[in-house]
């Protein structure tokens, strides 16, 4: 399989979204709306449940199922509310000790007047910046597409794991192409080139885990032992650890 | 790149001196007149017709912002590399290297701000669009660590198309490792003065540029995170005017004030100094 194709595979309308992954993974979902600033964005669901005897924060990047729960859901592009929601929601899970868990699906933040008018850099600025010191456990899967700032806004974590047949990307292959090369055609050369695959980012020391597909039951055991690790650990061990982690990507 | 071409001026229709543009004129984009380079060198780079802002390149802009003679620099010498083997890159890398004559695009270190001390990171809008790849993350963000070790404040200029394609999830990452060391830099009461200038969009908009506990902008520059042409694409129609400019961003709440260039300095020096810094 071609990376491009991936790319093309991670978009499929046939795919599990995060609902299927917050359903197969925590009993008793409970979810809670807005970010207490201006609105309650769609795209990003969350809130709290169990995942077995674990009390967890659970936030998703959801794409939809139909055409219209797709509009509703902004096709999985979260606006500043949706990113402010979900911070909202990982300071509370720092002040009750519960870990967090994303679960990241996103083409990219929503480009638009009004994304841009209400800070959507600022939005996902503040999310990586609060989330580089947060007191809590913090685990991160990419069940579809990794767009760009817009999903990297919910990986400031100390566990990022994609799906074997996810994608992350600093661009999507066909704009990369676009700005290169003024055409879309040679969008599978730049997959190539990108390094977007799960395998290749795992090469690269980027993500720490690559999980199954279509195996929800398997991904909920392999959060829950790994999150309980993590929470044995003391709270500046956690952070200087996150702290280093991010630190030691690059030069 | 050899040593020697760092000490020559760059390659920037306002920067040579030497014979070639002594009494050279350069036509103003905005009102289409042709002024003396000299005029606008001694005016801030600002055309002195119109007021329009020419680009300054890092280097001059650190000389604009701090005490004569007081900067010093750090990591001059870190340069990028084809970490992925990305088509072409190579070859940018040496053009942009050419072009700015500088190792890569931002440029950090230590100064006095009106006899203050300080930290100051200025980026090059020559080199790749002032893009943001692992060199340029690195950079910054040992530019916040060596300022939260010595209590510094920081003064950041900005100016970048974003994170740099070509270096794929690192350099993505880099806004993730940079907004971390702002943070720690924070914890320990630290100052962090962004002066955002024409254009910071992209993962630098989405990271330290929105950072800062005071963030400023030069008038008239574009400051967002998607690029206007996608919003117009996804819209269908005419973006609103003056969309993503300095003074809408103002008013929807995200600068704290709008410096002009001439002001710039004397504006850092009094909050350095409110700051006890
Ligand atoms: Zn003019």
């Amino acid at each position: 399989m071609k990376d491009y194709d991936i790319v093309l595979g991670a978009r499929g309308e046939d795919r599990l979204t995060a609902v299927d992954y917050i359903n197969g993974t925590i009993k008793e979902f409970t979810e809670f709306h807005g970010d207490r600033y201006f609105g309650d964005d769609g795209a990003v669901i969350a809130g709290i449940g169990m995942l077995k005897d674990m009390p967890v924060t659970v936030i998703g990047i959801e794409k939809g199922k139909n055409t219209e729960d797709r509009i509703a859901h902004n096709f999985g592009s979260a606006h500043p509310e949706g990113y402010r929601k979900a911070l909202r929601l990982m300071k509370q899970a720092e002040k009750f000790h519960r870990p967090v868990i994303c679960f990241v699906d996103t083409a990219g933040a929503f480009c638009g007047v009004d994304a841009e008018e209400r800070g959507q850099g600022r939005a996902i600025a503040e999310n990586l910046y609060e989330m580089s010191d947060l007191k809590t456990p913090i685990l991160s899967v990419v069940i579809g597409e990794g767009g760009s700032g817009g999903a990297l806004a919910l990986s400031h974590s100390d566990r990022i794991w994609m799906l074997e047949d996810a994608y992350f990307s600093v661009v999507s292959p066909e704009s990369c192409a676009n700005i290169l090369w003024k055409s879309t055609e040679k969008a599978d050369v730049v997959a190539d080139a990108l390094f977007l695959t799960s395998e290749k980012l795992y090469k690269l020391g980027l993500i720490d885990k690559i999980c199954k597909k279509d195996d929800v039951a398997g991904l909920a055991e392999d959060i829950y032992s790994e999150l309980k690790r993590l929470c044995e650990e003391d709270e500046d061990t956690l952070i200087d650890e996150r702290y280093q982690k991010f630190r030691n990507i690059g030069y | 790149m050899e040593l020697r071409s760092l000490f020559l001026k760059a390659n920037n229709e306002l920067e040579y001196s030497g014979n070639r543009i002594r009494s050279r004129k350069v036509t103003c984009k905005k009102c289409q007149k042709d002024v003396s380079v000299a005029k606008i060198r001694k005016n801030n780079f600002v055309c002195p017709n119109c007021g329009h802002y020419f680009t300054v390149r890092a280097r001059r802009r650190i000389l604009m912002l701090t005490d004569k003679r007081s900067f010093v620099e750090l990591n001059r010498e870190y340069e990028s590399k084809n970490i992925l083997g990305f088509p072409e890159y190579d070859s940018k890398l040496q053009a942009a290297k050419e072009k700015s004559r500088e190792f890569e695009g931002v440029i950090c270190g230590e100064a006095t701000i009106g006899g203050h001390r300080s930290c100051i990171f200025a980026m090059d809008g020559n080199f790749m669009m002032g893009s943001m790849g692992a060199v340029v993350g690195e950079k910054i963000t040992s530019l916040f660590e060596y300022a939260t070790e010595k209590s510094l404040p920081v003064v950041g200029i900005t100016v970048s198309g974003g994170a740099r394609m070509q270096e794929g999830m690192i350099s993505l990452m880099q806004m993730s490792k940079v907004s971390a060391a702002v943070k720690r830099h924070s914890n320990k009461g630290n100052l962090y003065i962004a002066l955002l200038t024409n254009p910071t969009t992209g993962g630098v908009d989405a990271s330290f540029a929105m950072l800062g506990d005071i963030t400023l902008a030069e008038p008239d520059a574009r400051i967002g995170f998607a690029g206007p042409r996608v919003i117009e694409k996804t819209l269908n129609r005419a973006l609103p005017k003056g969309f993503q400019k300095a003074e809408s961003v103002l008013e929807c709440g995200f600068l704290d004030a709008i410096v002009p260039r001439d002001q710039q300095k004397s504006y850092l020096e009094k909050l350095l100094r409110m700051h006890n810094c």
